[in-house]
């Protein structure tokens, strides 16, 4: 961003002067929505060239507090000053004038337009509305290409996987003369090589003086990149700390109100039976070929790999969801002929989407609809067509409970919890039936570090109660943790399956890398890394 | 000769993958209009006469025009029902308006004429004002405000006439316009023809036309980038009213008087249109330039049937048979294309 940068100096003389000034001053902020006190006198401030991380709980009110700086809700009470000068009735457009960019947590793009038009949308190259394209095109290439992200600015937004989308969200904000950024959980859907540009990037607006808001629950990239972190819970801020003087447990004590001392839990593994044996299984699309693993009760069965290798779309496929070409998937030690979701719930496997809103939730509906849709053919709902209502709402009173949904309540439709609450309705779905093989795909995107140990300990009972789990996560430090045999998954095909002293990072990792440097039809040939074994 | 065959087969293999290709660029529908033409041309001799083609060339003008202003209330993700309605108001209030002057100043014809459109397109506009404001403003469903207002339009209309036809408008208005012949073509065809090009250009180089898709595409993300949603909503329904008005101008100078039963079946017509030219129920996808094929279309499969005199009343049923048909087309090829990327 080069090119922002000496716009940004030569446009802004009076701050730069005068560094000492903070870019945004937040004090006494509220909002309140139907139900909830989202924020409650919020006192919030930001430097130029800091990195201030919002750290809290799901529900916690990160997002609002962003949506209020990004102009997108307006706050029922406090003062807003920015850039020393105060401001009200904020409208996103204005904020976007004024130099602040949000990335958003669930994005904010036109998926039938492409690339190059959500860019510039609401920010149009126009004289007297008649669009310059060729200039928006061009200047669309040079930030991509800047960036260093691979997009096409032709392509529509819908034909992007997520991690592409999350790409277009962060180019739309670097765009034009950014000097706030907003980052909204920007690194739950990147691969880990975006991820080091992303922070890359970062580190220069830094230097030039931008100031950045940004939003993770990642304990590892907070450290990371973080100069000071404010603490949310409840809607209150209860601390603003320095982010060098603070440990992670002191951290996540502060967000969570109570201690908590370890991030995984300790898991019992006890094999047993195999409940699934995938064979030789090729995929339709080609985005799968030729693997075969197996899953136990009694254990968790990792698969690792990196974002678009094909580990979404395996267990996609197993529950049905996705076409397979050839090989054999055996349940309970038959055979199974009928790929669609609902024979396989009746059969007692359960998936978990990783992309909630897009296919795991009806977001006008209350939570105890979208908790009980999967089960309503049981007994314990319905008597024949008819519902029964007090047990649906006991039940999924109970398995919210368990959850420690926020708030905690039935009602209320799932499209005003926040981004973590909504990941945790769609868990509980899986609770409301009996389910013996359960199918996690990136369970814990987008959610807190207390709410992820519950999640955790959640697998734990399952386990216990004799369930198989199958775990898919690029979150490497969680598949190492709970796994009790991991599987690597790259370029769709199986590399490994590690067990025991194996399961470590530099194993895993050395699979990813390994055929980066050799062609393809070399793998074999590869050397094969420590504690590895090819499966 | 072996040889020679051997050649031939690739050709033509050749030549059916390029015609699919063609086909699958162009689409579906230019192809359809083209056989539709072809057949009638063949075994419908009455088809290539000089009157029914003017009269199929004014048929899809208005059309056109009422279904380019519904595409775009469409691709902001509504839809209004209440074009008919207008069609008829405006056509009532126009002639109304002309005669009342006329009678008062006989000689101020221009006067006359002038102050009867203003007071047409006025209607659409309100209309539509009405519309867009009640969807963008109140969030009330687009379905429940166009009924409502569609309900109101005609009430006034019928109740302005009584259901008897309006005459009393100027001479030059209905032989020097509505039944203009203009370098051998009809007038309405000029009109129909600026109004898409307008259309088009708004649609594909200017702010406006990337908004009204932003918006039908994903309000939420209009909204926090900055887009007016409110104003660019009511604005696709004023616009369309608006037309629909324009439409109505057409008809009532042709025809010779103001009529409250005018709109026939345009609405549904407006709406099929811009269906079959694949403009999404769901908002956010739609291009004139197929709309006004798919109006051309529907207007030479009506004229079709009139020519081989088949009841009018069927006539009604198969256009409801072509809407359904070409909602379920466009399910299909929506869930087509998402298998497609899902795999
Ligand atoms: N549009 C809305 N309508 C009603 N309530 C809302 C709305 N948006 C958020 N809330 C509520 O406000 C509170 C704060 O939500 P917010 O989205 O700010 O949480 P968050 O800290 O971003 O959480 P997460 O880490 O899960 O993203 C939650 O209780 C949520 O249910
Ligand atoms: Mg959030």
């Amino acid at each position: 961003m080069a090119e922002d940068g000496r716009n940004f100096e030569s446009s802004l003389p009076d701050y730069m002067s005068e560094p000492s000034g903070n870019l945004l001053e937040l004090t006494g902020i509220s909002k309140r929505f139907p139900g909830v006190l989202a924020l409650d006198n919020v006192d919030f401030d930001l430097r130029h060239g800091e990195v201030h991380v919002l750290f809290g709980e799901n529900g916690a009110g990160k997002s609002t507090l962003i949506n209020v700086i990004a102009g997108t809700f307006s706050p029922d009470q406090g003062r807003f000053l920015y850039q020393g000068r105060e401001r009200r009735h904020l409208t996103p457009h204005q904020a976007r004038v004024m130099g602040i960019s949000p990335v958003f947590q669930e994005f904010s793009l036109v998926p039938e337009m492409t690339v190059g038009e959500n860019l510039f949308l609401g920010r149009e190259r126009a004289r007297f509305s008649f669009l310059n394209k060729r200039a928006m095109s061009s200047k669309a290439r040079e930030v991509i290409a800047e960036l260093g992200f691979n997009l096409d600015p032709a392509r529509k937004v819908v034909t992007l996987s997520r991690a592409h989308q999350q790409m277009v969200e962060i180019a739309k904000a670097l765009l034009t003369d950014v000097r706030l950024l907003i980052l909204d959980e920007p690194t739950a859907s990147l691969t880990e090589a975006e991820t080091i540009k992303l922070f890359a990037l970062i580190d220069r607006l830094r230097a030039q003086g931008v100031g950045i808001i940004y939003v993770s629950h990642r304990m590892g990239e907070i450290k990371q990149i973080a100069d000071r972190i404010s603490v949310l819970r409840d809607g209150r801020k209860i601390a603003t700390v320095m982010a060098d003087a603070i440990s992670d447990t002191e951290l996540v004590e502060l967000m969570a109100g109570r201690k908590i001392d370890v991030l995984f839990p300790q898991v019992d593994h006890r094999p047993a039976e195999t409940l699934l044996e995938v064979s030789n299984l090729t995929l339709a699309s080609g985005i799968v070929r030729d693997v075969s693993f197996h899953a136990r009760a009694g254990e968790i069965t990792g698969i690792a790999g990196l974002v678009g290798c094909g580990k979404s779309e395996l267990i996609r496929a197993v529950f049905g969801l996705v076409p397979i070409a050839a090989g054999t998937v055996r349940l309970f030690g038959k055979e199974t002929t009928s790929f669609d979701p609902a024979s396989m719930l009746r059969a007692g496997v359960c998936y978990f989407p990783s992309d909630r809103v897009a296919e795991g939730l009806a977001l006008a509906r209350p939570i105890r609809e979208n908790v009980s849709m999967a089960a309503l053919d049981l007994p314990g709902f319905a008597r024949g067509q008819l519902l029964r209502r007090n047990e649906e709402r006991q039940t999924v009173q109970d398995i919210v409970d368990r959850l420690r949904l926020r708030p905690a309540q039935i009602e209320p439709a799932v499209g005003r919890l926040s981004g973590g609450n909504r990941q945790k309705v769609v868990l509980g779905r899986g609770l409301a039936r009996d389910i013996k093989v359960f199918l996690f795909d990136e369970p814990t995107v987008g959610i807190d570090v207390g709410a992820k140990l519950e999640i955790y300990e959640l697998m734990k009972t399952l386990l216990e109660m004799g369930a198989a789990i199958i775990l898919v996560s690029s979150e490497l430090p969680e598949v190492l943790h709970l796994s009790n045999r991991v599987y690597v998954m790259h370029h769709a095909q199986m590399v490994a399956e590690l067990t025991g002293a194996q399961i470590n990072e530099q194993a895993v990792l050395a699979c990813f890398f390994r055929d980066e440097n050799q062609t393809a039809p070399a793998r074999q040939a590869a050397p094969v890394p420590a504690g590895a074994t090819v499966a | 000769m072996t040889s020679a065959a051997l050649g031939a087969s690739p050709a033509a293999k050749g030549g059916a993958a390029a015609l699919g290709r063609a086909l699958r660029h162009v689409g579906f529908l230019p192809a359809l209009l083209i056989v539709l033409i072809v057949l009638l041309v063949l075994f419908e001799p009455r088809f290539m006469g000089m009157f029914n083609v003017f009269n199929v060339l004014r048929n899809s003008s208005a059309l056109m025009i009422v279904a380019s202003g519904q595409m775009l209330v469409l691709v902001v993700g509504g839809f209004d029902l209440s074009v008919g309605a207008v069609i008829a108001l405006t056509s009532v209030v126009t002639a109304k308006v002309m005669a009342v002057m006329l009678e008062a100043s006989p000689d101020e014809i221009p006067m006359a004429i002038a102050a009867g459109i203003a007071a047409g397109m006025a209607c659409g506009f309100i209309t539509g004002l009405i519309n867009g404001a009640c969807v963008a403003l109140l969030r009330i469903s687009p379905f429940m405000v166009t009924l409502g207002t569609s309900s109101i339009a005609t009430g006034v209309a019928l109740l302005l006439t009584n259901g008897i036809p309006v005459y009393g408008m100027p001479d030059t208005f209905v032989k020097d316009f509505g039944r203009a012949i203009w370098f051998g073509l009809p007038m309405p065809v000029y009109v129909s023809l600026f109004i898409l090009v307008l259309v088009w250009v708004m649609q594909r180089q200017t702010t406006v036309g990337r908004y009204i898709h932003a918006i039908g595409g994903n309000v939420q993300a209009a909204m926090v980038s900055g887009v007016n949603t409110n104003f660019y909503l009511i604005l696709a329904y004023t616009l369309c009213g608006m037309l629909a008005s324009l439409t109505s101008l057409l008809l009532t100078a042709r025809l010779g008087s103001g009529q409250a039963t005018m709109s026939g079946n345009l609405m549904l017509e407006s709406i099929a249109a811009g269906v079959i030219a694949g403009v999404s129920l769901r908002g956010g996808v739609g291009r004139v330039e197929m709309v006004a094929l798919s109006a051309l279309f529907l207007s030479i499969l009506t004229n079709a049937m009139n020519l081989l005199k088949i009841n009018s009343k069927i006539q009604t049923i198969f256009m409801g048979v072509i809407v359904v048909a070409a909602v379920a087309l466009d399910q299909l090829a929506k869930r087509r294309t998402r298998d497609a990327r899902e795999s």
